[in-house]
């Protein structure tokens, strides 16, 4: 079942009638039989895009067609859509098999027959042995599939998931992702889910569609965004770690980061933002792009340096709204409190489920560049960089599109 | 030591409420288990005529009063609780399905000013309104073309009195009970009524498998302390009937367990009267005390926390 979603504007009333513009003219389609991510930062409309898909909510203006089918005016009740919450909703005073049931009874299926499905789609998401449990007994990892198959259970045309993820820890999101996906592909149904996280997003859908306050900024399959994205917001927005962003200039054709040219560029001169992926550094025996490393993150595979620059750009974090009400000094001192503390102990385990210093140290006009371990690049050593040109993207200063 | 001096303070701030409880609950009860076994108590001279285990009990079961009492009881409890529980919750529910915040706080408080008033008031105005001549029940039967019905006044037959005051009490409990409702109501999570959206249930199917088992601990709560306040019904009677206890021609007739017992402490002059009200009182306890174990056994399958 393709999707198409034409116009689609959602303007929430408040009610001292200022405007919201939640979901702004959106023009997506979504490829039928596939798992579709709506990517984007906590109040981008990526959720009230999936409400307004599931019905629950009208758009302001704007249809949703399935298929060739004009949905809009059709309540969610009679979509066929299968919706899981992020928090799941299962019905707390029913047994796993009567959450599954459920939808089913409502369609006055045959009980008999309706009791084969349940039991068939509860063993296809793992949790065929948990029937007579009730929701409180379950992890919740066991009640997102006690979820995922209420919704599949009455054969939906579309599967909608909100946020799956984000009450699970982190093993068990690497896990029911890939579970997910595997369902997905079973099931061969169409499915779109909302989530925050990038690489969540990037790892399990053949196509995402990137939002920021309500506006596409990208649709396409997940490798070709990253790989080329259409403005700064999503190049920032997708890869762990973040792209660096540096402050720049187009001279006489060449990229220009202070004094040092790291690339080319057919463009005009102008004063640009520069970004480059961490991956995207190459150390060589020779170049004018010369830094000293600060810090050195080691993870076995890799090992990442962190490196002081006057011309990188601080970059805000998405994650995380909390941070941004500190200072931009505050931060950077307590990043270089914290750096100055783990520099002494850089080890592995460390390092590797530390977050706060890493981002914090990003805080600070620092940006970090992937490299071979077997460089063996100590702090305080001098390096010399070549930037690979598909791993660096320009921007426009003002605009913040691709020039 | 310390633990000593600890003990002592505990007992000291636990001091009023004992003392006041054993004044006016714990005294009074044995005191009740005593007199139901004493045979003919003189209350002026606190003398009586030695032990017995039954008589009493005996006395009571005979009185052609107490069996009048026990099926008025049994009629206002079993009707009138079961009624208003499901009125109160069909009520709360569209209280709480009215999108106009305004309105619907409007509505509530015109739902719970019943319970802030008073019940003798009350029942004098249902007196008024099942009036045989100026009621406005009368007044619509009158419009549907049926002519005036004696409910309550003078000659008007039991089962019209009956009708009548069980109406009354069922309207009396609904305040409370959509009070409770409304805020256990309040208190779903939305999700559950978007997701059963989704999931193609109808209205009532909702209403049946999401909204009562969700509210199931409500309901419970509320069934048994109004089971408990049914038995003990007198008030209600005094209200609508006055000190009769009936429509008038027909004293007692509406008279309850509890009025039973007042009836017997007017007569506390005559030997064994106090005993009388005694062995009422102790049955009406255990009565109240089986249905409310049955309910909670019930509860023990049905209510969901």
């Amino acid at each position: 079942m393709e999707i198409t979603l034409q116009n689609l504007t959602k303007i929430f009333q408040s009610k001292r009638e200022d405007e919201v513009v939640a979901v702004d003219n959106l023009d997506i389609v979504i490829p039928s039989g596939k798992l579709f991510g709506l990517l984007g930062p906590s109040g981008c409309g990526k959720s009230t895009t999936l409400f307004m898909i599931s019905g629950l909510l009208k758009p302001t203006s704007g249809k949703i067609y399935f298929g060739n089918e004009d949905v809009t005016p059709v309540p969610p009740e009679d979509r066929g859509i299968g919706l899981v919450f992020q928090n799941y909703a299962l019905y707390p005073h029913m047994t796993v098999k009567q959450n599954i049931m459920f939808p089913l009874e409502n369609i006055k299926m045959d009980k008999r027959e309706g009791l084969k499905k349940a039991q068939e789609i509860a063993d296809l998401v793992g949790i065929g042995h948990l029937m007579n449990r009730k929701p409180a007994q379950l992890s919740g990892g066991q009640q997102q599939r006690v979820a995922i198959a209420r919704a599949l259970v009455k054969s939906p045309r579309v599967l909608l998931l909100d946020e799956p993820l984000s009450n699970l820890d982190a093993r068990l999101r690497l896990q029911t992702r890939e579970e997910i996906r595997r369902i997905q592909r079973e099931t061969g149904i169409t499915t779109i889910f909302v989530t925050h996280d990038q690489e969540e997003a990037m790892s399990i859908s053949d196509e995402i569609v990137v939002l920021d306050e309500g506006v596409t900024q990208q649709v396409g399959k997940p490798q070709r965004v990253y790989d080329k994205p259409n403005n700064l917001f999503v190049a920032k927005f997708l890869g762990t770690p973040p792209i660096n962003i540096f402050d720049g200039r187009i001279e006489d054709g060449k990229i220009m980061i202070g004094d040092v040219a790291i690339g080319k560029s057919d463009a005009e001169d102008q004063e640009v933002t520069v970004g480059i992926r961490p991956e995207g550094f190459k150390i060589v025996e020779r170049s004018s792009f010369q830094v000293e490393v600060e810090f050195v993150e080691t993870i076995g595979r890799d090992t990442t340096l962190i490196i002081r620059h006057p011309d990188v750009e601080v970059q805000e974090s998405f994650e995380d709204p909390e941070q941004e009400e500190n200072t931009e000094e505050e931060q950077a001192a307590f990043a270089q409190e914290v750096a100055e503390e783990l520099g002494e102990e850089v080890d592995d385990t460390k390092m590797a489920g530390i977050d706060i210093p890493q981002q914090s140290v990003q805080q600070a006009k620092t940006f970090r560049a992937i490299v071979d371990a077997d460089y063996g690049v100590e702090p305080g050593d001098t390096v010399k960089f070549t930037v690979k040109p598909h791993k660096m993207h320009v921007f426009n200063k003002e605009t913040g599109e691709l020039v | 030591m310390l633990e000593e001096q600890q003990n002592i303070k505990s007992w000291f701030y636990l001091a009023p409420a004992l003392i006041l409880l054993s004044i006016f609950i714990f005294y009074p009860i044995f005191n009740a288990i005593f007199l139901v076994f004493v045979k003919d108590f003189n209350y002026l001279q606190g003398t009586h005529d030695g032990f017995t285990l039954t008589e009493n009990f005996r006395y009571v079961l005979r009185d052609p009063n107490f069996s009048m009492a026990m099926l008025n009881t049994m009629l206002i409890t079993f009707v009138s609780v079961p009624l208003s529980v499901i009125i109160a919750l069909l009520i709360s529910v569209w209280l709480n399905a009215i999108p106009v915040k305004k309105i619907q706080g409007f509505f509530q408080t015109v739902f719970f000013l019943p319970y802030v008033t008073n019940a003798i008031a009350i029942g004098m105005a249902f007196a008024f309104l099942f009036n045989q001549y100026y009621g406005l029940i009368n007044w619509f039967l009158g419009l549907l073309g049926i002519s005036p019905i004696n409910w309550v006044g003078m000659g008007a037959s039991w089962g019209r009195a009956m009708f009548s005051l069980l109406v009354y009490i069922t309207w009396l409990g609904l305040a409370f009970k959509i009070m409770v409702f409304l805020s256990g109501l309040q208190g779903i999570d939305k999700q559950y009524y978007e997701a059963a959206r989704v999931d193609s249930a109808s209205r009532s199917r909702v209403f049946k498998r999401i909204t009562v088992p969700l509210l199931s601990p409500m309901i419970m709560y509320i069934t048994v302390t109004s089971f408990i306040g049914a038995f003990k019904a007198y008030t209600e009677v005094i209200g609508m009937f006055g000190e009769r206890l009936g429509p008038a021609g027909d004293d007692r007739s509406m008279i309850t367990i509890v009025a039973l017992v007042y009836d017997a402490l007017d007569r506390s002059g005559v030997p064994g009267a106090l005993s009388e009200a005694a062995a009422a009182a102790l049955i009406l306890f255990a009565v109240t005390l089986v249905f409310t174990f049955v309910n909670l056994q019930v509860s023990k399958k049905r209510v969901h926390y």
